[in-house]
């Protein structure tokens, strides 16, 4: 019985009209395609893109140097060095995040008991060697200062969930 | 032995065990911050409450002792409700700054909150805040709101360092710790603090941010400072050394380290070291590779050696190299024909060399010295030489233990005195003289010859009748003993006490391979060390030595050292005079940076493995010394490790001798004149931030009180007879010799009259010869 319903199958091309089937019905169905970069997609207030290290609305740096984002990072991209500063109080003398090993788990966020690194929405940042997406705490830092508002409306999108 | 049952487990303990030490026995862990198993019990904390069958409330497992038959619950619910309720409130004032806490990731509060603690506070109100404190050098008090007030560190300071620096004032919620007013944490012991402190109130000053626990390496290694040899936690981040810690060895340091030996590493990462091979090209060092330096100090000490004879060479090895090093300079010397060779640079009197029977050593196990009834310490300064054998001698005269002081200079050693004699140096021999004759009066044995006219004090009498009386007793020889003029007289004459009053004899030891440098044999059969200073030899080899510094007489050794033509220092650090002195600098990697072996005053070899990579171009001294052998074409230096320089040294060659400190055919020969007649005498004592060149290189020791800049400390009466106001400038004159220098005059009863107590070891009396040399101090205008 089963020989003899293969033979019609395989006889009247089955398989293929039903994959022709898929392709017809895409064929005639609306278009999905974003027409990037002109077109974008939505993004989440929880997307997870470019770091940024965020300040007080007094200029003051938020990191504390705890290092428990350097702790918590599955791929060890962030490093840290920590130290005291004239004013006596915690900070990093170096904060370096090598963006060709964060896998953008969104961990160190997480971890960060003052909102210090934040991961932004940008993905649109490249580099033309190596060496450029080796993030140092200045570059994190002016992240931080250029995309402030965005970053501070997402926090308070999100702190609802919380 | 009492019956209990914890958690339904039944275990015997001795009477008088409290619940927290059964816990410990049975391997319960009942949450505690205040109790200590090293300190006595103050139950403040209360977090080790516990269910007791048919007690109606919870009860301190630590100062609950245990009844028979006792059943007790440390999981009940009644337990852990009074457990959450104590964190609770330990936690109502404390600052939950752990992200910025240096404490953080090694914190009991914090370990024990995420067991016990609340996930959220109920506490609304304000907290309490506490003012910060400045009270050292080396303990930050910055963030006292912290503190949970366990006074761990008052009890430290009360029971283990002798001396209550750290106090709690005021009552309830204005509880605080803090020092006497105006007063600052001095202990040498202080760095302990840091360690027994269950919170982060007390952190490391010198630590302060520069690592979390979580990303430190730790790796076991021995100190390599006091004859003790504690053990060490290195505790590395990307090779570099950022802290160390006491590895708990009951036989030796217990749980405790000595602030010296906690950190000294600092020195390690000091921009002084040495990181290329320096080479004198036209009279001034140019740094080199090591090709040419060894190049240039293989054909040196062959020219020289092949002109002269090896007898021209003299070699000067620090006691704090590793007995591998030692082993491995003592072959070359002996290869090169030169029979000088010696790590006892601080030693003035020598006859006793070749009358002793072995090997100077402690006499007895460390952990015994906790066991002695009565002891008498003959010169030296415990406390500030061998802090943690000081403890726990300080531990045995609490209970009971009759301990006596033969010394000159009179510090507070901590320790409960039974009877003290402070005298000259020059009175020493005497004085123990005395009471040698006193023993043997009460004894009624034969007074032994040379003491039949000598005279005795009460005092004497007091200390000959604690030895006699005691059952486990000990004579100990401090550093000052076996640095002063007379040693060899100190030796025999406490030997002679020791025979008559049963006591065993012992020597504290000065540096962590004292006892090893003998093994190693880097003892002279020519010159010793400060005779091949006094007659000044061609070409020196110092090894991790600084003359100006560790020599009995820095004068003499940088004059010998001067004009020599060829004076190569191994050495870890540049700078100071070996800039001056030496023609090749080779760059030495420090202890942490080599693999080696310390054998400590009780005769223990403690081997240990680098665990930091040395910085620049510096290398382990064993290598250094063992491609100088291959340079200089002797046999036996092809080892491809220490421990094959180590398997070598225990298996090839006879034994010097094994540890002994017997001494015999030393006259007591009290009638020679006093060589200062009348003059005053120099007390040199060796600050304790001063005793090497490692630890002398440590920034936040070197701000401590034990490294202020020495002063000419004199007894006020034996001022106001050389007519000079307390606190006014003085020079400081050696009778014979041209040595002077400059100090402030202080005051200071402790010092026996007739003496100057001038520190050695330090730049600011570099400028002086003997350690004990007669002195005239004169007023400057």
């Amino acid at each position: 019985m089963g020989a003899i319903k293969d033979l019609f199958s395989s006889l009247f091309l089955k398989e293929l009209l039903k994959g022709m089937s898929i392709t017809g019905r895409y064929l005639f169905a609306r278009k999905i395609t974003v027409f990037y970069p002109e077109e974008k997609t939505p993004q989440s207030f929880r997307f997870r893109g470019l770091h940024a290290l965020r300040r007080y609305p007094n200029g003051e740096e938020r990191c504390i140097s705890c290092k428990l984002c350097e702790a918590v990072c599955p791929a060890m991209a962030i490093t840290i060095e920590s130290g005291e500063r004239e004013d006596g109080s915690r900070r990093t003398s170096r904060y370096d995040i090598d963006l060709t090993k964060c896998i953008f788990c969104g961990f160190c966020e997480e971890a960060c008991p003052v909102d210090a690194i934040v991961e932004t929405r940008i993905v649109e940042y490249h580099g033309e060697e190596r060496g450029d997406l080796h993030y140092t705490k200045q570059m994190l830092l002016a992240n931080g200062d250029r995309y402030e508002a965005q970053i501070a409306a997402d926090r308070v999108m999100d702190a609802k969930y919380r | 032995m009492l019956e209990i049952e914890i958690d339904g487990k039944a275990a015997q303990v001795p009477d008088g065990s409290s619940i927290m030490d059964a816990a410990e026995l049975l391997g319960a862990y009942i949450p505690h911050f205040c109790y200590h198993k090293k300190l006595s019990i103050a139950a403040n904390c209360r977090m080790c409450l516990v269910q007791v069958e048919k007690a109606p409330k919870p009860l301190p497992a630590c100062a609950t002792p245990v009844t028979n038959g006792m059943k007790v619950f440390t999981h009940s619910d009644l337990a852990v409700k009074a457990q959450k309720g104590v964190m609770e409130f330990l936690l109502i004032n404390h600052p939950l700054d752990c992200p910025i806490c240096d404490q953080g990731g090694e914190c009991q509060l914090q370990d024990l909150s995420v067991g016990y603690g609340g996930s959220v506070s109920r506490y609304r109100e304000e907290k309490r805040v506490v003012i910060h404190k400045d009270v050292s050098p080396l303990i930050s008090m910055k963030e006292m709101a912290r503190c949970i007030h366990c006074t761990r560190c008052v009890r430290f300071g009360q029971e283990i360092a002798g001396i209550m620096e750290l106090g709690m004032i005021n009552r309830n919620v204005h509880s605080e710790i803090t020092s006497f007013v105006g007063k600052t944490v001095d202990s040498e012991l202080s760095g302990n603090m840091i360690d027994l402190c269950p919170v982060g109130a007390l952190t490391s000053k010198p630590f302060r941010y520069s690592a979390r626990s979580w990303e430190l390496q730790r790796r076991r290694s021995v100190s390599p400072h006091d004859s003790l040899g504690s053990n060490l936690v290195v505790q590395t981040k990307h090779d570099r050394v950022m802290r160390v810690l006491p590895f708990e060895n009951e036989e030796i340091n217990e749980c405790w380290l000595s602030d010296k030996d906690r950190f000294s590493y600092e020195g390690l990462n000091s921009p002084a070291r040495l990181l290329k091979p320096m080479v004198r090209v036209d009279g001034t060092l140019r740094e080199v590779d090591w090709n040419t330096a060894l190049d240039y100090v293989s054909h040196g000490l062959k020219d020289i050696t092949g002109k002269d004879g090896g007898d021209a060479l003299g070699i000067l090895a620090s006691p704090h190299a590793t007995l591998e090093e030692l082993y491995l300079l003592h072959k070359l010397a002996r290869s090169l024909g030169c029979g000088n060779i010696d790590f006892r640079l601080r030693r003035r009197d020598f006859s006793a060399d070749g009358k002793t029977a072995g090997i100077p050593w402690l006499g007895m196990k460390l952990a015994e010295v906790s066991d002695l009834d009565a002891a008498l310490i003959v010169g030296g300064f415990p406390r500030k030489e061998q802090p943690l054998l000081a403890q726990r001698l300080r531990q045995a005269a609490k209970r009971a233990a009759r301990f006596s002081f033969l010394t000159a200079g009179g510090d507070d050693q901590l320790i409960a005195t039974h009877a003290r004699l402070n005298v000259s140096p020059a009175d020493l021999p005497k004085a123990l003289a005395g009471i040698v004759k006193a023993a043997a009066s009460l004894k009624k044995a034969a007074i032994p010859a040379g003491l039949e006219t000598q005279e005795y004090c009460a005092n004497s009498e007091r200390i000959a009748q604690s030895l006699i009386d005691g059952e486990k007793t000990a004579l100990f020889l401090g550093n000052m003993a076996e640095q002063h003029p007379q040693a060899a007289l100190l030796h025999a004459l406490a030997q002679e006490l020791a025979n008559i009053t049963g006591a065993r004899l012992g020597f504290f030891g000065e540096a962590a391979n004292s006892v090893g440098a003998w093994l190693a044999r880097a003892i002279p059969s020519g010159h010793n060390a400060y005779a091949m200073l006094e007659a000044p030899r061609k070409a020196y080899l110092l090894f991790n030595a600084e003359p100006e510094f560790d020599c009995h007489n820095p004068r003499l050794a940088t004059a010998a050292l001067k004009q020599a033509a060829l004076t190569v220092a191994i050495t870890s650090f540049k700078g100071g005079a070996a800039m001056e002195y030496a023609d090749a600098l080779l760059p030495l990697a420090a202890f942490t940076e080599t693999s080696g072996t310390f054998v400590n005053t009780e005769g223990r070899a403690q081997s240990f493995n680098g665990v930091a990579t040395p910085p620049g171009e510096a290398r382990p001294g064993w290598k250094i010394l063992r491609v100088l052998g291959n340079l200089l074409g002797i046999s036996g230096f092809s080892q491809n490790s220490s421990e094959e320089v180590r398997h070598e040294i225990f298996t090839s060659g006879p034994f010097v001798s094994g540890l002994d400190n017997r001494i015999k055919d030393i006259a007591l020969n009290l009638a020679a004149p006093s060589p200062v007649q009348g003059q005053l005498q120099r007390i040199a004592d060796v600050p304790i931030h001063f005793a090497d060149p490692l630890v002398r290189r440590a920034p936040a020791l070197q701000l401590t009180r034990d490294a202020s800049a020495p002063a000419a400390r004199i007894h006020p009466e034996t001022l106001e007879k050389l007519g000079i106001a307390n606190a006014s400038k003085v020079r400081v004159r050696e009778t014979d010799g041209n040595g002077e220098a400059l100090f402030v005059a202080r005051a200071d009863a402790t010092v026996p009259a007739g003496c100057a107590r001038i520190a050695a070891a330090h730049p600011a009396s570099a400028g002086l010869g003997d350690m004990f040399a007669a002195i005239r101090v004169e007023g400057v205008r």
